[in-house]
């Protein structure tokens, strides 16, 4: 299927600015080598490529990726595209998908970007699987073949780049952002924390907004209100943070009590299952349950 | 067009915390972000941020230890800023709720880092970085700042004044990713810069695959010129298969470095006597080279870095994300066996010259971060100061833009009195790589010096002209039929510099280097554009990016060439000492109508009330 780069043509300015006489032949420099030898590597994948099907043996993946674009004719009906790349040891999902992209398809679109589990933006669904392309091991996945596709429940923008914006909208709606009580007036003051609740949130703060429990939630699926596994888990971030103080701590519990709050969970676990970074999404909002019940019982 | 006081360009730490700054100066303020901010690359940062906190230290030391590091080409000035200004921001961090690792008193933790004559790096983990952003998007969030996210900035819109020093920025155009339109953005009072690094120069790398220099080229091609380039940091721990980053925090909590026959080189191959593991990044990257060099490296390639003797807890409290990072990246068990680490590039010290608040030569251009040489690296970066960088540069220029600071800055920037020309001795041509049939200046460029710009009276005009001919450039490069595709250009690039631009350094390969590099400038007059749709076209904005990469791998180079000695980071094989007499000075690099020119300005070494004699620089 690959649309294959047409070498560039070859110019003739090298001949024409060549000396009249022949000069001295000098031992070639070894950037000159290097030069000589990249032009050999170069011919012999033309060569390559020029073959109709590229014998890449045992050592090659095969990928199936979702294609999908509006804009376009060809691909305005989703399909999928089979890629063979060559494999190497150590090749993730994401270096696969990089490899087709800049062999066989420029136009292939995905996101990425620090390729080492921190940005969140390659979550995609991989052999029925919502996992970051550059945290995936092609060697750990079963079978012959790697099915890429976007996260499933988000609209797909184009091939593997879903619309974030209601993940966003769900993160927004939690007030994200450390709220306290009173902060120090000296501007060099800090404010305490023990390190047994710095340990209780640690799990909790090192969310990367990748979306992957969001897409893997059933209640997120069929409930666009859900506020979902990320946005709850953020909340909390704060509302366990013992620095803000239990009048905000009462106004963040009563964020996340709201229909479309916690009691939403079903606990299924999903969301755990499939956290990049392993935070206990399930148990996160399980605490939050027990919190509410308890706040409420205040009141009677 | 879109208007604001203030333009921030990048969400990273420090663009983000220029933001906050502007905005609480009082301005109206719009990020443009071609990633989301929580996608920046701030958050790959492990190590900590470096802040005189705690009593028996003080922020003279901090700047001792900074000019040190420097290896005397940092200017005092800058230095003395950051230093001072860091524990209030680093506070102030901690007032917005980031989550430090703590002391059993409650306390924010420190630990040592190389080339610290004190434990003063505050952290979270071996994720302060990850902490860092999103501390800083949240407050963000909180204001209510506007943020174009996925909006791609692709040119700067200044005025054509022959001088420099005498243009006014208006603006930016930038290039909505998702809808494919290509739209102004107006400045009342300023565009901070604050677009990150410019790894993807080379192939083995710590940084993220967006970090493609865009504001370092597109500054560079507006008229700033770009200051100290050729200072390229190598992190001595990067996993070898990927360029991934494992934290100096490793060797700062005591982790070891062995070579293939079990020795701790640092000390027994005498390359840093006091400090070991811990000397400088320079003086470990060049060591565990010379060891792989001189056939004591374990295939051939890399050595071990060994954290198994700190024991579990202290791992898991400390570290634990580098566990994480080895088994994922490396499949190796960092609790169970060494780790298999090598040199990668990591940072670039150098990038758009600015005085101590951040702005640039150009009226209402700042520059903030990695993009930006205030200077306070010079030579080489220490650990961790990375972070109070974009915190309190970021803080500053926020606050400069906003019109909120009228102090006289002490490092002066464009050309002046005390400049002096220098000597280009290149093997080929540089600079140029317009498109063919693009008109002058204004496809490939993105610069300054457009016919079109030149006729723009008014700042509207300016700003209308730039997107003018953006539009042309991009149109041009989506209509263009037959030709070559970026990544064969950018992986051209990213090779001849990882090979001949590296940790050692020679004449001969900087010329190849400088070679290959305008081969790879006239194979992208050839660049296409496949994909035809309007709609997240990431092949556009990778074309893009890499005509970017080349005007940052030239200006590496050329400064790398001309710097005739040894110093920082930056080790050139026939000079192996430092020339103070010579080269107390800063590599400038001007774009004057698509042909560099390379000339000097002095280090400022006169700091508020010492000055910082350069010392040898032993560790």
């Amino acid at each position: 299927m690959s649309t294959q780069t047409e070498p560039p043509e070859q110019t003739d300015d090298e001949a024409e600015t060549m000396p009249e006489s022949e000069p001295e032949p000098e031992p070639p420099s070894p950037g000159d080598r290097r030069r000589a030898e990249k032009a050999e590597r170069e011919a012999d994948r033309e060569a390559a490529e020029a073959a109709e099907e590229p014998d890449l043996g045992d050592d090659a993946v095969t990928l199936k990726v979702f294609r999908y674009d509006p804009e376009v004719e060809a691909k305005a009906e989703p399909r999928f595209d089979t890629f063979r790349v060559p494999f190497e040891k150590g090749m993730t999902v994401l270096d696969a998908l990089i490899d087709a992209r800049d062999t066989y398809d420029s136009s292939l679109t995905f996101r990425h970007s620090c390729r080492q589990a921190v940005c969140g933006s390659d979550a995609l669904f991989v052999n029925g699987r919502q996992r970051l392309g550059c945290q995936t091991q092609i060697a750990d996945l079963e079978g012959d073949v790697v099915r890429v596709e976007p996260l499933p429940h988000q609209d797909v923008v184009k091939d593997l780049v879903v619309d974030m914006e209601h993940f966003y909208d769900q993160m927004e709606a939690v007030e994200p952002y450390f709220q306290t009580d009173e902060t120090p007036d000296d501007e060099l003051e800090e404010q305490f924390q023990t390190p047994e609740n710095r340990e209780k949130i640690k799990m909790s703060t090192r969310c990367i907004w990748c979306g992957a429990c969001m897409s893997s939630c059933n209640i997120a699926a069929g409930d666009n209100e859900y506020l979902g596994p990320a946005a709850i888990n953020k909340a909390y971030r704060f509302a366990m943070d013992e620095r803000e103080g239990e009048n905000m701590k009462q106004h963040r519990m009563e964020l996340i009590e709201q229909e479309n709050g916690v009691w939403r969970c079903q606990t299924q676990f999903s969301c755990t299952n499939v956290c990049p970074k392993d935070i206990p999404l399930t148990e996160h909002i399980q605490e939050l349950k027990r919190e509410a019940v308890k706040s409420n019982l205040k009141f009677w | 067009m879109r208007e604001y006081d203030v333009i921030v360009v990048g969400a990273g730490g420090a663009g983000l915390r220029a933001a906050i700054a502007a905005q609480e100066a009082g301005a109206d303020v719009a990020m443009v972000t071609k990633l989301h901010p929580v996608r920046s690359h701030t958050g790959a940062a492990e190590g900590g941020i470096n802040a005189a906190l705690r009593e028996g230290d003080d922020w003279h030391d901090h700047a001792y230890d900074t000019m040190k590091g420097s290896d005397y080409l940092g200017d005092a000035p800058a230095v003395e800023a950051l230093t001072r200004e860091s524990p209030k921001e680093t506070i102030q961090l901690e007032n917005w709720g980031m989550a430090f690792s703590r002391d059993e008193d409650g306390v924010v933790s420190q630990r040592p880092f190389g080339g610290l004559s004190f434990p003063r790096t505050t952290y979270a983990g071996a994720e302060t970085g990850h902490h860092m952003l999103h501390t800083m998007y949240e407050q963000v969030v909180k204001r209510g700042i506007e943020v174009y996210d996925e909006w791609y900035v692709t040119r700067l819109a200044v005025t054509d004044e022959d001088e420099p020093e005498e243009r006014d920025c208006h603006g930016v155009v930038a290039y909505d990713i998702k809808r494919g339109e290509i739209e102004g953005f107006r400045a009342r009072d300023g565009v901070i810069l604050a677009t990150g690094g410019l790894g993807q120069v080379y192939d083995h790398t710590t940084n993220a695959i967006a970090n493609t220099g865009d504001g370092v080229a597109m500054a560079y091609r507006a008229g700033v010129p770009i200051e100290d380039m050729e200072m390229i940091q190598f992190h001595p721990t990067t996993l070898p298969s990927t360029g991934v980053l494992i934290s100096e925090g490793v060797r700062g909590e005591g982790g070891i470095l062995y070579n293939s026959e079990g020795e701790r080189f640092m000390f027994e191959g005498g390359y840093a006597n006091n400090d070991g593991e811990l000397a400088s990044r320079d003086v470990v990257s060049r060591a565990e080279l010379s060891e792989v060099n001189d056939g004591r490296g374990i295939e051939d390639e890399y050595v071990h870095l060994d954290m198994r003797h700190l024991g579990e807890d202290r791992i898991l409290d400390r570290l634990e994300n580098i566990l994480h990072l080895a088994e994922d990246f490396e499949g190796v068990d960092g609790l169970e066996e060494p780790m298999p680490v090598k040199p990668g590039q990591h940072y670039a010290m150098g990038g758009v010259e600015t005085n101590e608040w951040g702005a640039t030569c150009v009226g209402g251009l700042y520059a903030v971060g990695e993009c930006a040489c205030a200077s306070v690296h010079g030579a080489n970066r220490l650990g961790g100061n990375a972070l109070p960088e974009l915190a309190v540069f970021g803080a500053r220029a926020g606050r400069h833009a906003a019109g909120d600071v009228d102090d006289e800055p002490k490092i002066t920037t464009g050309w002046s009195a005390d400049s002096e020309e220098g000597e280009n001795v290149s093997p080929v041509p540089l600079g140029e790589a317009d498109l063919p049939s693009a008109g002058k200046g204004a496809l490939a460029d993105g610069g300054a010096a457009s016919d079109d710009t030149a006729s723009a009276v008014d700042a509207d005009g300016v700003v209308e002209s730039a997107v003018q001919a953006e539009r042309t450039r991009v149109h041009y490069l989506l209509e263009k039929e037959e030709g070559v595709n970026h990544a064969e250009v950018r992986s051209e690039l990213q090779e001849t510099m990882t090979q001949n631009v590296n940790v050692f350094r020679e004449e001969g390969a900087l010329k190849d280097a400088l070679e290959d590099i305008r081969e790879a400038r006239q194979d992208y007059q050839h660049v296409t554009v496949k994909d035809p749709s309007r709609t997240y076209n990431t092949d556009l904005i990778h074309t893009i990016e890499t005509r970017n990469l080349l005007d940052v791998a030239e200006a590496i180079t050329v400064g790398a060439l001309a710097r005739d000695e040894f110093r920082g980071a930056h080790w050139r094989k026939a000079h192996q000492e430092r020339k103070d007499d010579e080269w107390l000075k800063h590599t400038m690099l001007s774009w004057n109508d698509g042909s560099p020119g390379l000339w000097y300005k002095p280090v400022v070494l006169e700091g508020e009330d010492k000055t910082y004699e350069p010392k040898v620089r032993s560790y």
